[in-house]
């Protein structure tokens, strides 16, 4: 089983900072995006299971590699880095564009995406790429398991009364969640082996894309403004016993009719 | 993450993902059940076993016989981080990996074969045995006896006789180094490394020592009674012990100073937190500049002890002498967490002195490592007989 993962190099959660236009600085340290450990996670455990590999797909710039080492790690089998300076502000648009283009050079049988990522969360990347591609898409996936002929897909599909249970046939994107699992840690001698993977870096011109269609220039949206999260207000800290505190809290709750 | 005041100088992205990996584990795995762990004198096997399977045991070896293949530099980046979250585990760890680093260095191909790939994959649990009742810092004085099986000349074996004291992680490990003297008589040229496993007849833990701190850090004594050893089991030479044990010692030290330098790390931090939330003549504690001063040297205590841990680890990865530097890192930073441990219980006033909060224990923590692996007087006669040294040759 062939996997590619889609992994998106987002600030380090905590330090995030806006730059300039309302972007998101990405200069200081850059980390695999939360959600997409968990689908790497879900695809290491498959291709352990199953046999077969798994891919590391990302857009970004050139810090991006650090999250890549990271996905590496962890127990990829190779990266590929799509960098290039025109890329720059792009839009989900563009970046869905992108990442397609990406895909047809690879072969494989699936492709994972996270929820959402932890900077944009816009959440719409991964279903427009499958859109473009024409592939199957399964989304809010809690399980994956492949299909009982080998040419399918299984996956549970949260819902709000527990799960649907959807297959397609492969190759097909799939979005999971959480439910998934927790990622592993990379362990010492990953971090190590890391150093003797291949990466492979992709320019726009390699993937036969015009550079007037991405970019900030062509983003077909645009972001009108945008704010640091107002500072917390002052925190009440209940440090009694259990039993009081729970009084505490609950009467905190209650004079706000919250429960 | 920015570089650590105290850091030489960038550190290579294994060793930013080492360093990110083992925060991300100690404050995730480690840190949650210390305070439980310290009160009930617990050692947790499963979490060793874990940072075993993720391969902390094997970090500072190569990777040709086994190890993860970091430097000593990168070991010392993952021992802050492990003592940041719970001492007791990081000193079980570093004196798991002063046991076997012996055995790398003075093994045949045999014994490494046979000793070390159980103990890099962290199944065998390794201590590390010289201290004995009468004989700390004159470590030349043991008595445990080794007496010789079969022909003076070429024996089949010897037989050890005697008891250690404070032996770390002796309880719950499954391999011990221990030092033996063929002869008193003949000081530190009698002394002489065996390795000895868990299960041979004639050896068995003793009393457990009660402990200050690092108290899920299980140590006992070891008794000897007629335990036979092959000669197969010989670490080095005859009489070559006391090299063996000096020269792990100079190991173990950098690696303990790490430690020393993640526990002063977490008493900062948590100074520094407690300053800014707590509020004291209507203003918060942050605000008063004698505080700030204290947090201040704290910081600059911090800084001093990790900058001397990574010179000392940098000096071994380039293959010198660290007997000094070594010396220098470990009293120091030992020395550091002492005083930035107790200067945390005083930031916190009443709630620092209470074992609700961690940095009374980091407290206990900290004056065990200025006495364990050479006190903080040895390590002055150390240093002082480099520079005299120096002196005299020049
Ligand atoms: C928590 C803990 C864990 C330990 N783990 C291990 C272990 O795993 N393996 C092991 O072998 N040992 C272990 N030890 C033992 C430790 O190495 C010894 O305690 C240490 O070497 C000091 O020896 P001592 O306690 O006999 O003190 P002593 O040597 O009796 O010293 C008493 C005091 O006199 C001072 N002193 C002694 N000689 C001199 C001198 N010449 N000049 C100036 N001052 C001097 C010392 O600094 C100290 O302050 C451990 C100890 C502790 C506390």
């Amino acid at each position: 089983m062939r996997i590619v993962v889609l992994v998106k190099a987002v600030p380090i959660v905590g330090n995030e900072r806006l730059g300039d236009g309302f972007r998101v600085d990405r200069g200081s340290g850059l980390e695999p995006n939360g959600n997409d450990e968990y689908v790497l996670e879900a695809a290491l455990k498959l291709t352990e299971a199953h046999g077969g590999e798994v891919t590391l797909l990302t857009m970004g710039p050139a810090a991006a590699a650090d999250a890549l080492r990271k996905g590496l790690a962890m127990g990829a089998t190779r990266a590929v880095h799509v960098s290039d300076e025109a890329l720059a502000g792009s839009c989900a648009r563009a970046t869905a564009e992108v990442l397609a283009a990406a895909l047809r050079r690879l072969e494989y049988d699936l492709a994972f995406a996270g929820a959402d990522t932890s900077d944009g969360q816009g959440g719409i990347v991964a279903a427009a790429i499958a859109a473009r591609l024409g592939l199957p898409y399964l989304s809010y996936a809690a399980h994956i398991e492949p299909g009982a002929d080998g040419a399918t897909v299984r996956v549970h599909r949260l819902s709000p009364a527990g799960y649907d249970v959807l297959e397609a046939p492969m190759p097909a994107l799939v979005m999971g969640t959480q439910v998934l699992g927790e990622p592993r840690y990379p362990s010492l001698r990953g971090i190590m082996q890391a150093r003797g993977k291949e990466t492979l870096t992709w320019s726009l011109a390699d993937l036969g894309i015009d550079p007037a269609r991405v970019g900030a220039a062509a983003a077909t949206t645009r972001v009108l403004t945008a704010a640091p999260p107002p500072p917390r207000a002052g925190a009440t800290i209940i440090r009694d016993a259990p039993d009081v505190a729970v009084e505490r809290i609950v009467d905190f709750l209650a004079a706000r009719s919250l429960v | 993450m920015t570089v650590a005041p105290g850091e030489p100088g960038a550190l290579t992205p294994e060793e930013s993902l080492l360093r990110d990996m083992a925060r991300d584990f100690a404050e995730r795995e480690l840190a949650p059940g210390a305070a439980e762990r310290d009160e009930a004198e617990r050692f947790d096997r499963a979490l060793f076993d874990r940072m075993g399977e993720l391969g902390f045991t094997a970090a500072p070896f190569p990777e040709s016989i086994g190890g993860a293949g970091f430097s000593y530099r990168a070991w010392t980046l993952a021992m802050e981080e492990v003592a940041r979250a719970d001492m007791a585990m990081a000193i079980a760890l570093s004196v798991h990996v002063l046991s076997q680093y012996p055995v790398h260095t003075w093994g045949s191909d045999e014994q490494r074969a046979r000793w070390l790939p159980a103990m890099l994959a962290g199944e065998a649990l390794g201590a590390f045995a010289l201290t004995e009742p009468h004989a700390g810092s004159d470590a030349a004085a043991i008595r445990t006896r080794a007496t010789r099986v079969g022909p003076a000349a070429a024996p089949d074996g010897y037989r050890l006789d005697g008891t250690k004291s404070w032996i770390s992680n002796a309880p719950e490990a499954d391999r011990y180094l221990v030092f033996a003297t063929l002869d008193p008589g003949l000081g530190r040229d009698g002394i002489t490394a065996f390795l000895v496993e868990k299960g041979m007849p004639g050896f068995r833990p003793g009393r457990h020592e009660r402990k200050m701190g690092i108290r899920a850090c299980p140590a006992s004594e070891l008794i000897f009674e007629g335990c036979e050893v092959a000669v197969a089991n010989r670490l080095g030479g005859e009489g070559e012990g006391y090299r063996i044990a000096l020269s792990a010692l100079g190991e173990g030290r950098i690696s303990i100073a790490a430690a020393c330098t993640g526990l002063a790390q977490a008493a900062l931090e948590v100074g520094a937190r407690y300053l800014t939330e707590r509020v004291a003549f209507g203003v918060p504690l942050a605000e008063q500049q004698g505080l700030r001063f204290v947090l201040a040297e704290m910081a600059q205590q911090v800084a001093a002890a990790r900058a001397l841990t990574r010179a000392a680890a940098a000096a071994k990865d380039r293959g010198e002498p660290i007997a000094e530097a070594s010396s220098l890192a470990k009293w120091t930073a030992s020395d550091a967490a002492m005083r930035v441990t107790t200067d945390a219980v005083q930031l916190l006033g009443a709630a620092g002195y209470s074992r609700e909060n961690p940095v009374e224990r980091y407290m206990r923590d900290a004056k065990g490592a200025q006495i364990y692996e050479g006190t903080n007087q040895i390590h002055r006669l150390i240093v002082a007989e480099h520079v005299l040294a120096r002196v005299s040759g020049s």
